[in-house]
């Protein structure tokens, strides 16, 4: 549980942090809240030989409205995101959603940038991203472009990110007082959800129902075609391919996605 | 009772918490110590494999590594290895320091590796090139029972041995109108310590070995590690630092720390190891570990007749503690119950997996779980309240010690009082009420409720005899005092209960009193801390210091005083000594120590083991629909004895109701069909946090012993005996009426859910 070693960089701004990408090219890892990358190093899953660090970038840590969506920094922390008044008042289901990740020391470190970047099928912040219909701006070497979130998680820990991009900031539709739903089905309050749901403006989206979080497309079209509840929920595990580990098997998983999907929806009236 | 004034019976504040929650303990691996300059690092390299043949072992890329010093196999150490710990056993099942030959379990060490610094020992431990030849697995211990694979073949057998009936009555449940039987598994749980194991070793030039170690008792480690080392004991001064925790797994020795000892002195430099938690969760031994049948008769009217008790003990890969563990499990198999016939056996096999130890309650939680879960399936089959059953069943309260039918001498208990202030303080009735209610209305939230009625063993002696621990106490000239001790503080609370008894004889105050121990040359004889025996042992030898020491100054006032020493007693507002009618003339405790130095070391011997008991009750509710269970409520009347600072038993209490409700819900080391652990971090590992936890609801009761002055019993293991299978009881409680009769331990969501399956689908087949 030692990483193995590794070159440490500090970058200074985004431009410099691009530099330095460009530079060590595959080798490299940018470092942000640490939290996902540095376990996989001390189980010496990952192996970067060089280590981008850009958590003290200040120019990605902001919360601001821009408009018609809310624009959130890429180093944003999940305490920052949960805690916002912002972000509380204009995408509540994000809030709440990295209000529930892990525990205050992983809350203080973390960034939504990282979680997103990680790709964690399991995770809380990229199921509801997808459920938000964000857009995610990502700068390279050619400048900035935009990807929807629906194109962003492309697979298993995979996203559209380039190895020389940086996720720089991540841009919401403003929801006030829009009802939302939020399930998350832990074992213990600290752990990764063994199925997610995440709904909002007759979206749902799940978490661990496949190698990346995905939306539950038969649902939301029945619920758009005038379902109840019930009926919608029923669908929710149709076109998933859930894992089989230690806490659920698929069967056991597609049952929780409808039982959750239907709370979510219960939970989120209108 | 106690003097007017008496501290003992109070809330004294933890001396030892200042410390700890500002600088910190000082862990062994924390140590700075002259003694240890320049040390190098030990580590490791353990098999990735469960069971294989070692076919080469290549250390030659290391030797170019940065912070490369050495690197070992089995066949550089000329060490006799862990023997097994019953006489009875085969010795071929000895445990080698580092695998020859063969590996048997994930994590077995199987080379040493030695650097300069600690961060490089996984660097370097990586370049060790091992060829492995597989052998076929065998992790089940009824495949194991099997024979077909064998992890020893020159013995022949997997069975390490068999504990059986002297005849086994076939007629056991001749009389019974009712008969139920059922599997149960007491699941593997790791004791995942928050310290994990280490140690620092250093030869002197008198080529005496020094070894701090984090352990359950210095004397204990020091024969243990002389055993493993072929060393007489005078060579070897084990010290003691802060312990992380140790949950019965730190007692002893293990091999790595006869490893770390061994290569002090071959590379006559001083040699420190600090385990990761990876390897903590591989190689530190687990706990429970037994596939249990139950067999329980009696009549429809709620009378219970007969209980068989069938243990197939998995001890890992090696027989360690794990395979004295079914004979205590045995020995407390009828619990608080009156049978007319009991009747168990146990075998203890192998597996590959790591090996199996002590792990709170060791052996005792085994006997609980079972026998409650017996009663519970009695009473779900002939239609009765569980509270009810146990009511019909259980012994009356006795005071006289009384056998238990199966090798054990109860002291004293009143278990029936135990059970109904327990009921009472739930609202048992209410509960009932509202799960009826529940039930009625169709909810998706149900109730359950679960009980367990406990008695358990602490203090039992060891092989050499009767219980007995010894204490030292020395008053000071500067009217301080110390005591020293054999027993073997890790977190709960000694150095102030310790003082709170020498305070109450002689009136030094607590903070003017020192405890010391776990240094073997300070300490040489003691038995430790484990079994719940510190206190009824090592605090009955500390009052009894004080009293002898109160004694002896009396006798030397006397002199000094010129008065006879009948008219002399010991003022405690003074921690003095003063002539009974003339408190003027006075001499203190102090004075007396700076004439001639004032100490006392005594050794008190108990009659025999306490048998605390309780009953607990926990309110669990069940999702129907996604099968989550949350542990609502747990209220426990833990029995044991005079309570000597409550504060403290509640800190053990808490801290063994966690446990125990992590068993039932949360906690299994688990491993797959080829043997590879699935549950080797904290991520998977799955203990719970505060998160998960209700308030405790703590009820007293005070029944006490006559086997020590204190009127004492352990309450260290308690809160884990009665919680698990409350909790358990509760769980399937709460979806017993669809039809569930039992749920296997961890009760996750999943098995819930699976179970209500099975019982509607089921019940929709016999419709
Ligand atoms: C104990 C514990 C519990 C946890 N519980 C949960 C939980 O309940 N739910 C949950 O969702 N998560 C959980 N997490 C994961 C946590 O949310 C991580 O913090 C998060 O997934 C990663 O964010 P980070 O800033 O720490 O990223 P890092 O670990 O620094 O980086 C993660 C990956 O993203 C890349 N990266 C980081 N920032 C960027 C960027 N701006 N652009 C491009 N690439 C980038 C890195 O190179 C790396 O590959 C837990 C973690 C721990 C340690």
């Amino acid at each position: 549980m030692i990483p193995a070693p590794f070159e440490y960089l500090r970058a200074h701004d985004v431009a410099h942090a691009l530099d330095l990408l460009r530079e060590h090219g595959d080798e490299a890892k940018l470092l942000a809240g640490g939290h996902s990358l540095l376990p996989m190093m001390k189980l010496r899953l990952a192996r970067p030989t060089v280590l981008i660090d850009i958590a003290e970038l200040a120019d990605l840590d902001y919360v601001r409205v821009d408009g018609d969506t809310l624009a959130v920094g890429a180093l944003a922390t999940h305490a920052r995101v949960g805690e916002a008044e912002l972000v509380r008042a204009e995408a509540p289901l994000i809030a709440h959603s990295a209000s529930l990740i892990g525990d205050p020391q992983v809350r203080h470190r973390g960034t939504i940038g990282g979680s997103l970047a990680h790709a964690d099928p399991a995770a809380d912040l990229p199921m509801a991203v997808l459920a938000a219909g964000a857009t995610l701006v990502l700068e390279g070497p050619a400048g900035r472009r935009e990807v929807d979130a629906d194109d962003f998680f492309t697979g298993f820990f995979t996203t559209a990110l380039e190895p020389d991009e940086i996720l720089v900031e991540i841009r919401l539709p403003r929801r006030a007082g829009e009802p939302w739903g939020y399930e998350k089905f832990v074992r213990r309050s600290n752990d990764w959800a063994i199925v997610g749901v995440a709904t909002v403006a007759g979206r749902v989206a799940l978490a661990n129902m496949g190698s990346a979080p995905l939306r539950a497309a038969e649902t939301e079209r029945a619920l758009a075609a005038g379902a109840g509840i019930d009926a919608a929920a029923e669908l929710a595990a149709e076109n998933t391919d859930p894992v089989s580990d230690l806490h659920a098997d698929p069967a056991y998983r597609r049952h929780l996605a409808r039982v959750l999907v239907a709370r979510a929806l219960s939970s989120a009236p209108g | 009772m106690q003097p007017r004034g008496s501290i003992l019976g109070t809330r004294v504040q933890r001396v030892e918490d200042p410390q700890l929650l500002t600088r910190g303990g000082v862990y062994t691996d924390d140590l700075v110590d002259d003694a240890l300059a320049s040390a190098v690092h030990v580590s490791f390299v353990r098999s990735p494999i469960a069971h294989a043949r070692i076919t080469s072992i290549d250390l030659t890329a290391l030797r170019a590594a940065p912070g490369f010093v050495a690197a070992f196999t089995a066949e550089d150490l000329a060490l006799p290895g862990a023997r097994p710990m019953l006489a009875t056993i085969d010795e071929r099942f000895t445990r080698p320091i580092l695998a020859a030959g063969t590996v048997r379990y994930v994590g077995e060490p199987v080379a040493i590796v030695v650097t300069e610094g600690y961060y490089q020992a996984e660097d370097v431990g990586e370049l060790v090139d091992i060829e492995y030849d597989p052998l076929p697995p065998v992790v089940d211990p009824l495949a194991a029972g099997r024979d077909e694979v064998l992890l020893f073949p020159d013995v022949g057998t997997n069975t390490v041995c068999e504990f059986l009936p002297e005849h086994r009555d076939e007629q056991l449940f001749e009389n019974c109108e009712v008969v139920v039987s059922s599997e149960i598994v007491n699941q593997r749980v790791a004791p995942a310590p928050l310290e994990t194991r280490a140690a620092a070793a250093s030869w002197g030039s008198d080529d005496r070995l020094t070894m701090w170690l984090p352990n359950q008792g210095a004397q204990t480690s020091q024969r243990a590690l002389a055993a493993l080392l072929g060393l007489d004991i005078s060579r070897l001064r084990i010290v003691t630092p802060d312990v992380g925790g140790a949950f019965g797994a730190k007692f002893g020795a293990d091999p790595e720390h006869a490893a770390v000892a061994w290569v002090a002195r071959e590379l006559a430099r001083p040699a420190r190891w600090s385990e990761q938690r990876y390897d903590n969760m591989l190689a530190m031994t687990h706990g429970r570990a037994q596939l249990q049948t139950v067999t329980i008769g009696g009549d429809r009217d709620g009378k219970l007749r007969a209980y068989r008790l069938d243990v197939v003990q998995d001890c890992g890969a090696y027989p360690a503690i794990g395979a004295l563990l079914p004979s205590l499990t045995r020995m407390m198999a009828p619990g608080t119950y009156r049978f007319e016939r009991v009747e168990s056996a146990a075998r203890c096999v192998v597996t590959n997996t790591t090996p199996i130890g002590a792990y709170r309650g060791a052996g005792r939680p085994e006997a609980t779980a079972a026998v409650e879960r017996a009663v519970d399936l009695f009473a779900a089959e002939i239609g009765m309240d569980p509270a009810d059953v146990r009511r019909r069943n259980l012994l009356p309260a006795f005071a006289e010690p009384q056998e238990n039918g199966s090798g054990a001498l109860y002291d004293s208990g009143d278990y029936p009082a135990a059970l109904e202030l327990a009921l009472s303080a739930a609202g048992y009735d209410d509960l009932r009420r509202e799960q009826a209610e529940r039930r009625e209305r169709g909810d998706v939230r149900l109730l359950g409720i679960g009980l367990a009625s406990y008695v358990e063993i602490t203090g039992g002696g060891d092989e050499a005899g009767a219980p007995s621990e010894n204490a030292l106490i020395e008053v000071h000239p500067d009217g301080t005092a110390t005591i020293l001790t054999g027993t073997s503080p890790h977190g709960q609370g000694h150095a102030t209960a310790w003082a709170m008894l020498a305070s109450d004889e002689l009136g030094i105050p607590i903070e003017l009193i020192t405890v010391r121990h776990g240094d073997t040359d300070l300490v040489p004889e003691g038995g430790g801390t484990g079994g719940s025996r510190s206190l009824q042992q090592g605090g009955a030898a500390v009052q009894q210091a004080a009293r002898e020491l109160a004694d002896i100054a009396r006798l030397r006032a006397a002199d000094m005083l010129e008065a006879n020493p009948d008219d002399l007693r010991i003022d405690r507002d003074r921690a003095a000594i003063t002539v009974a009618g003339s408190p003027h003339v006075a001499v203190t405790l102090a004075e007396l120590a700076g004439v001639e130095r004032l100490f006392v070391r005594t050794v008190f011997t108990a009659p025999g083991a306490t048998f605390p008991f309780g009953a607990h009750v926990a309110v669990v509710e069940v999702d129907t629909e996604t099968g989550r269970p949350t542990l609502l409520r747990l209220i426990s009347v833990d029995d044991a004895g005079v309570v000597l600072n409550p504060l403290l038993a509640d800190g053990q209490r808490h801290g063994g109701l966690a446990q125990g409700a992590a068993q039932a819900l949360f906690e299994e080391m688990v491993y797959d069909d080829d043997g590879n652990p699935l549950t080797a971090t904290f991520a998977d590992y799955a203990f719970p946090s505060a998160a998960e936890l209700p308030m405790f609801q703590l009820e007293t009761m005070e029944t006490p012993t006559t086997y020590n002055p204190l009127g004492a019993k352990g309450l260290g293991e308690a809160g884990t005996i009665g919680s698990t299978p409350a909790v358990q009881n509760a769980v399937i409680d709460a979806v017993a009426h669809l039809g569930v009769r039992h749920i296997d331990m961890p009760t996750t969501s999943r098995r819930i859910w699976e179970a209500i399956q099975t019982a509607t689908t089921n019940a929709e087949g016999r419709l």
